[in-house]
């Protein structure tokens, strides 16, 4: 029996796949099990393939790999897609009885299982309960007993009333005792249950919980896929700890509601995907040179312009290392697992605040739509800490002013950080602006304060260097000559490509990179690896040219950007290639 | 707040820049003298400017103030305001910034209804770029950008706000200033959106909508004995277009502000040393 299991449930939009999948990967983390979701989604609400996929062991599980072992089949097409995942002895689970399932082949050496989903449905109380019957139906031949599902049902249905969760849990055993009775198949599989305590949750929810544990309390924002569910997240839990979300006219207006937000005082947050990171590019100037602390997140898709919005990419990174007219001093975060998307949102806040600057959060597609199963004390709040930076308040104000008593909001300073004075502070008065400026943050042309001021905000991220630590997170195997370098959601995958490259008999040192800019000096690294490859979800390697910059040493590289994010196997099978060819 | 403020305390030490006889100054003086006579003072005050010679006038004022880029300066203004209920937020910037560039702004900011006033300085022309037509441009009105003139119907500010909902229209005229600076105090007075579109001329590049031209067509429609609260009034006078009125046209008695409705009331610069009270449960909620 395989360590894993790999299960999905495919069919058309407005299928209900989604809830489906959520919950049996809920009754899988409930009952103690690892869970890692995926899910393939087109653009569209009704209509269209879609698929929600789990992966689950009692061990960690960090990525998608190249098998399905169970697959609900709602059409036929949900077949055909996923041929190449399906194996000998995959289970495919269908309904027999729908129209365009009548016909349907069962590819040789796989075991078809016809179930009448919806006449099983309902006789237990409704039709729209097919696709609980055909969960019942997966518990049975992965022999995962069926009450850890009803805890998930009643999670789902248990606003709506008792009798519908008891009807839906009815329909699950119809499921269930249906295979046990009609099929007499022997399955492979047995998932063991655990007394792990585990929570499920997806990248934009991590970022929407960071933001609230960092003390965010404004949001604006508007919708965009992969980024909503920020937005969504945070749409009436933030109003809990005192704050608002409001949703825009466009992300010109978003940014600029956060930006107004953020100089009244509070830690403010917008979130988008890259066609709206292009229309706040030109706010994100007026950011910097204002000196407002504010956290923008971008939820990476594929581009250029609305290119793929349900598929994975990393093709903003140069937009966000060097977007904007003029030069912008930024930093740029970039969170490789769905747990760092929680603890890189605090930590942009923070830094946000210590050297009021703009914050990007690189995020992407595949990190923040799917789920995976943690600890809860992963994101233990008592672990979070709030650095507001140079807030000065009546008392201390004086220090700050001028022999006229205006206060220098853009004081030229040693570390490039001046004091902030929140509106309502008294004898904090100042304005502040896009245009250049004087210490009093008005419009100046004078060439030396030009060269000041321009100097002091620079100054910020040479402080920044000296006082933050931008390490890259370690993996592998550190004294091998093979080096392999990634960033953002890449990390799961390569974690485990790790264990199938070594069972291959390649070791690798692996570095995963979260902060983008500022970030680690990689020199010492690349020069005493003998063959060092970037990996990234784009086609021109663009973390890859930041390397070669860095070190002066050329690098190789693999590149995906189909739209799909990288499989563990797959990219083992990647850097392997990219290895021997570098040895050649 | 201080009783004592006087409205000079508003005016910075910065020298402005515009035209010498330029609208926009008797705008600035109106605006200072409403503030100061509504109670507030610079340190609660949040001043939120656009871009154009309008823009400038955040430089030559005396409070909190940013500041923004082209067109923006409502969304800045709205985040202030709902991020900090306790300051007295006013937003100006030109026609062109407002109706153009911003148009789509505006009539989300009216829509919206967040307790702030916007004034615009309305001179019928781009001034800061040295004489382009604007939005409220008429049709005939030669440009360096429009030789015979834009061709288009201009845009009804009025009219636009009306349509998008607002709850408090008025129009002023910048050298009459005594009634300048009382309708902008209504504005501010007013719970909600507070709307006014001051006829600021341009001496520079505008040689028809001229103070002359203004002095004279200009009718008040308190004299008139117009009833702001009355719509159906107010609708006529907006879409008359045989006139330029100067006063309160409609001030509807039901505003809600956004605020309110949504009940913010805290200064949210506030916040805890570490993870808010209950950030536990949030994590809880994944189970
Ligand atoms: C994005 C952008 N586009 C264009 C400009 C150039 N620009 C500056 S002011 C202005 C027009 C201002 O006109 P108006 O708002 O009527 O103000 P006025 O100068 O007449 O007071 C333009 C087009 C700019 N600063 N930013
Ligand atoms: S150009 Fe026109 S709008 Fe600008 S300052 Fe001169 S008079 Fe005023």
């Amino acid at each position: 029996m395989p360590a894993d299991f790999n299960w999905a449930i495919g069919g058309e939009a407005g299928d209900g796949i989604d809830s489906t999948g959520k919950i049996f990967a809920q009754a899988l983390s409930r009952a103690g099990r690892h869970v890692f979701t995926s899910k393939d989604f087109a653009s569209r609400i009704r209509g269209g393939y879609t698929a929600y996929k789990v992966r689950t062991a009692v061990d960690p599980v960090q990525s998608v790999v190249d098998r399905l072992d169970v697959l609900i089949a709602l059409t036929p097409r949900t077949i055909d897609e996923n041929l190449d995942e399906l194996h000998e002895g995959s289970v495919i689970i269908y309904d027999g009885d729908r129209t365009t399932m009548e016909n349907v082949e069962i590819p040789d050496g796989m075991i078809g299982l016809d179930v009448p989903l919806k006449r099983l449905a309902e006789e237990a109380g409704g039709a729209i309960m097919r696709n609980v019957v055909a969960l019942g139906a997966a518990c049975e031949v992965s022999d995962f007993p069926i009450e850890n599902l009803d805890s998930a049902l009643e999670k789902r249905f248990g606003s709506k009333g008792q009798s519908l969760v008891d009807n839906n849990k009815e329909a699950a055993r119809a499921g269930r005792d249906y295979v046990a009775e009609e099929h007499d198949h022997e399955f492979d599989y047995e998932l063991e249950t655990t007394d792990n305590d585990y929570v499920l949750l997806n990248g934009d929810e991590a970022i929407g919980m960071g933001a609230i544990a960092a003390g965010c309390k404004f949001y604006a924002g508007y919708p965009i896929t992969p980024a909503t569910d920020v937005m969504e997240y945070l749409t009436g839990r933030i109003e809990q700890f005192g704050g608002h979300v409001v949703q825009a006219e466009d992300e010109l207006s978003a940014i600029n509601i956060a930006l107004g937000a953020a100089r009244a005082g509070a830690r403010s947050m917008t979130a988008t995907s890259g066609p709206g990171i292009d229309l706040m590019t030109e706010t994100f100037g007026l950011v910097a040179t204002s000196e407002t602390p504010l956290v923008i997140v971008d939820v990476m898709r594929s581009g250029p312009s609305t290119g793929m919005p349900t598929k994975q990419e990393q093709g903003d990174l140069n937009m966000m290392l060097y977007g904007g007219h003029g030069e912008i001093p930024r930093f740029v975060l970039g969170p490789t697992s769905i747990s760092e998307c929680f603890w890189k949102t605090v930590e942009a806040f923070n830094l946000a605040e210590k050297y009021q600057t703009p914050v990007y959060i690189a995020a992407d597609l595949a990190m923040a739509v799917t789920e995976q199963t943690f600890p809860p004390e992963a994101f233990d709040m008592d672990d979070v800490e709030v650095d507001r930076g140079k807030v000065v308040d009546e008392e201390s104000i004086e220090e700050w002013q001028n022999e006229k008593g205006q206060f220098k909001a853009h004081a030229l300073t040693d570390d490039g950080v001046s004091p902030r004075a929140f509106p309502g502070t008294d004898g904090g008065v100042h304005m502040s602006t896009g245009l250049e400026h004087d210490e009093l943050g008005r419009r100046t042309e004078d060439t030396e304060m030009r060269v000041e001021q321009v100097d002091k905000r620079n100054r910020k991220v040479e402080t920044a260097r000296e006082r933050e630590d931008f390490s890259p997170r370690e993996f592998g195997d550190s004294e091998s000559e093979n080096l392999v370098i990634s960033w953002g959601s890449n990390e799961g995958a390569m974690t485990e490509a790790i264990e199938f490259l070594e069972e291959e008999g390649v070791d690798v040192n692996f570095l995963s990179v979260p902060y983008l800019f500022p970030r680690p000096d990689l020199t010492d690294e690349v020069e005493s690896a003998e063959n060092v490859v970037v990996v990234e979800c784009n086609a021109t390697g663009q973390f890859a040219d930041v390397v070669e910059h860095d070190t002066l040493t050329r690098v190789d590289r693999v590149n995906k950007y189909d739209g799909v994010r990288f499989k563990a196997d797959e990219l083992a099978n990647d850097i392997k290639a990219a290895l021997q060819e570098a040895d050649q | 707040m201080s009783s004592d403020v006087r409205f000079t305390d508003f005016k910075s030490d910065k020298q402005p820049t515009w035209c010498p006889g330029c609208g926009d100054f008797g705008t600035m003086n109106g605006m200072m003298k409403a503030l100061a006579q509504t109670g507030n003072d610079p340190d609660n005050t949040f001043i939120v400017a656009g871009i154009g010679c309008s823009g400038k006038i955040g430089t030559y004022m005396r409070s909190y103030a940013l500041h923004g880029v082209h067109g923006r300066a409502l969304p800045v203004g709205t985040g202030v305001k709902l991020a900090n209920p306790d300051l007295e937020v006013m937003v100006a910037g030109g026609d062109g910034d407002g109706y153009s560039i911003g148009a789509g702004h505006f009539v989300h900011a009216v829509r919206r209804n967040v307790d702030m006033t916007y004034v615009v300085m309305d001179n019928r022309i781009y001034g800061l770029t040295k004489g382009q037509a604007s939005p409220t441009s008429r049709m005939d009105f030669e440009t360096s950008t429009t030789p015979e003139g834009p061709q288009q119907p201009p845009v009804n500010p009025m009219a636009l706000a009306l349509a998008s909902g607002a709850t408090f229209i008025a129009q002023s005229f910048s050298t009459d200033a005594q009634r300048h600076a009382e309708i902008v105090q209504e504005a501010i007075e007013h719970d909600g959106f507070g709307f006014v579109n001051v006829f600021s001329p341009c001496v520079t590049f505008n040689d028809v909508d001229t103070y002359d031209y203004f002095r004279d067509s200009l009718v008040d429609v308190a004299e008139e004995g117009h009833d702001p609260t009355d719509y159906d009034a107010a609708k006529e006078k907006i879409l008359d277009a045989s006139k330029e009125y100067q006063g309160v046209i409609w001030q509807s008695e039901k505003s809600v502000p956004y605020g309110e409705k949504h009940g913010l009331d805290t200064n949210m610069s506030e916040i805890d040393e570490g993870a808010p009270e209950g950030a536990m449960d949030l994590v809880r909620e994944f189970y």
